[in-house]
């Protein structure tokens, strides 16, 4: 049997129809599966309580305030190193040894699973180091992690700039730094930023690297020195220990609430810096 | 508005002798030597892949971001060796500014597509800011079109307005001599008319030279006239270089009279 030209697009349409429906229906499914189960755990004392007997019963106040502290912590880690490291290979090589060096380092740290990364700051931070399972290992650990994607997007993101821009600023008489700081940097940071955000929301859901780094601690975090449970360890270990699946759901509602809110915000924020050059 | 003849004593402004220019094993310009003068319009002419924006851009040695460019021979501007060792590129492209082919503005207002210049050579001052933005406009023209929107993006402005802004940026870091790389070829034929006009206003000020494939364009705006060619050997040469009205009523050479006449190129 033979199809028709018409019949085969009817079929190749129904089926990639029906791939995607299938995907949106199943990550939708997910998310309201987690969200009806979660969402109702969420209140004020569940927000502002410590956890108490494990867990099983309080909130979750110093895992958000753990989780936080570790996240801006790598981030903060990570920006000057990723988005310099970025511009050194965008703009100040053509392609040496030492580049494609760089460029296979990060390429293959981007591929390590995360439990290595959490081996490696277990084994070098807390211990070698002596920092303990604190939230500085934590944050080191995350920054080492997320550093291949910072540097690729970022690289990306200056390699997308025209050259002409490049070329009109230098016709201006600027010089290299002058024209990577004022009009390279500004016209990538779109890019930039994007590839942050996408780092933060690995940060915040990071389990294996953290978990071996900032340890399982449920008190009040008090400096970088202290230990933490990130949420996202946290509800890993309510989960698998069966302290509360209640408990558990609401944290993982609460993670996935905050992933969108930082997405959303962050792209009102780019949006709107960008309006203004408009 | 010029009147196409020099004055024989015009003093001269750039010099290229023997000017020779490599990319990497690709011999591009061969021997090319040149005087242009001192506020007058010199157009480049010639057919595409001649070298023509090589040699503009020999002026302000735009052609350093290619990798494995290499100049030989002597360029002066006034005294001052181009391609000297002890050369600051950065003071030489603020005495030698450019127009590109495209209108290029910066995803920024208009203010600050003027301010970029000047506020790179450090003046903060937003008084002194303001009088350079609004002389530079003044000088363009556009002035007048823009001056109370001037928080608005350049991007907003018509092809043409964009043009005499990238125009009014160059000038804004007060150079002595402007490049136009084929500038208005993106171009409307109104757009490209006042932009010529503006030519011949800023030639008072400025050393103008600009490339061009427009041969009516070389003819009503440029007082000097160069031909470039390839020869036999691939090598971009000066095929003849003298006063626009000279060559376009007598060409000396038959290879210039067969190319702006049309029959080639």
């Amino acid at each position: 049997m033979k199809l028709t030209p018409a019949q085969s697009e009817k079929i190749a349409r129904t089926v990639i129809w029906a791939a995607a429906l299938l995907v949106i229906g199943l990550l939708s499914f997910i998310i309201v599966y987690i969200l009806v189960k979660g969402l109702p755990v969420i209140n004020v004392q569940f927000l502002t309580d410590n956890p108490r007997s494990m867990g099983r019963t309080g909130g979750i106040a110093s895992s958000i305030v753990g989780t936080f502290m570790v996240t801006v912590l790598a981030i903060a880690i990570v920006i000057p190193f990723g988005i310099g490291t970025a511009f050194y290979l965008a703009e100040y090589t053509k392609g040496n040894m030492l580049t494609r060096v760089i460029r296979f380092s990060a390429e293959s740290l981007a591929g390590i699973p995360s439990i290595v990364y959490g081996l490696f700051g277990f084994i070098f931070f807390v211990i070698y180091l002596k920092l303990g399972w604190s939230i500085l290992s934590g944050g080191l650990t995350l920054a080492f992690m997320i550093l291949p994607t910072v540097i690729r997007t970022s690289e990306e993101a200056i390699l997308a700039v025209p050259l002409i821009y490049r070329e009109v600023s230098f016709s201006l008489s600027a010089t290299k730094w002058q024209t990577i700081s004022r009009v390279v940097f500004p016209s990538a940071l779109l890019g930039i930023v994007n590839g942050i955000i996408l780092s933060i929301g690995r940060c915040v859901a990071e389990t294996a690297a953290v978990m071996l780094t900032a340890g399982l601690a449920l008190g009040m975090p008090t400096s970088i020195f202290s230990p933490t449970r990130t949420m996202a360890v946290h509800f890993y270990v309510l989960a698998m220990e069966g302290i509360s699946t209640e408990n558990a759901f609401g944290t993982a509602a609460l993670l996935i609430v905050l992933i969108l809110l930082i997405n959303v915000v962050a792209n009102t924020l780019v949006n709107r810096f960008m309006a203004k050059g408009r | 508005m010029t009147d196409n003849v020099l004055s024989s004593n015009q003093r001269v402004k750039l010099r290229t002798d023997s000017l020779n220019l490599f990319y990497g094993s690709f011999h591009a310009l061969g021997d090319i030597s040149m005087e242009i003068y001192d506020r007058s319009i010199t157009a480049i002419i010639g057919p595409s892949g001649c070298g023509k924006s090589t040699l503009l851009r020999v002026f302000n040695r735009m052609n350093d971001l290619i990798p494995g460019v290499r100049v030989e021979g002597e360029v002066l501007l006034d005294d001052f060796s181009v391609y000297g060792k002890n050369t600051d590129v950065v003071s030489l492209r603020r005495k030698v500014g450019m127009v590109f082919q495209r209108p290029n503005v910066f995803p920024k207002s208009i203010y600050d597509n003027i301010a970029i210049g000047p506020r790179k050579h450090g003046i903060k001052r937003t008084r002194q800011l303001d009088e350079i933005v609004e002389h530079s406009l003044c000088q363009v023209a556009l002035w007048g079109e823009v001056k109370d929107d001037l928080k608005k993006s350049g991007l907003e402005l018509t092809p043409g307005q964009q043009q005499r802004l990238c125009i009014a940026r160059a000038i804004a870091v007060e150079p002595d001599v402007i490049l136009m790389d084929e500038s208005c070829s993106a171009l409307d034929p109104e757009s490209t008319m006042k932009i010529e006009e503006l030519m011949f206003s800023l030639v008072e000020k400025y050393t103008i030279i600009i490339v061009t494939h427009n041969m009516e364009q070389a003819l009503r705006v440029s007082d000097m006239a160069a031909f470039l060619m390839i020869g036999q050997d691939r090598i971009g040469k000066l095929v003849e270089y003298g006063p626009t009205i000279g060559m376009f009523s007598s060409p000396k050479d038959k290879r210039t009279e067969d190319y702006i006449t049309g029959r080639f190129g």
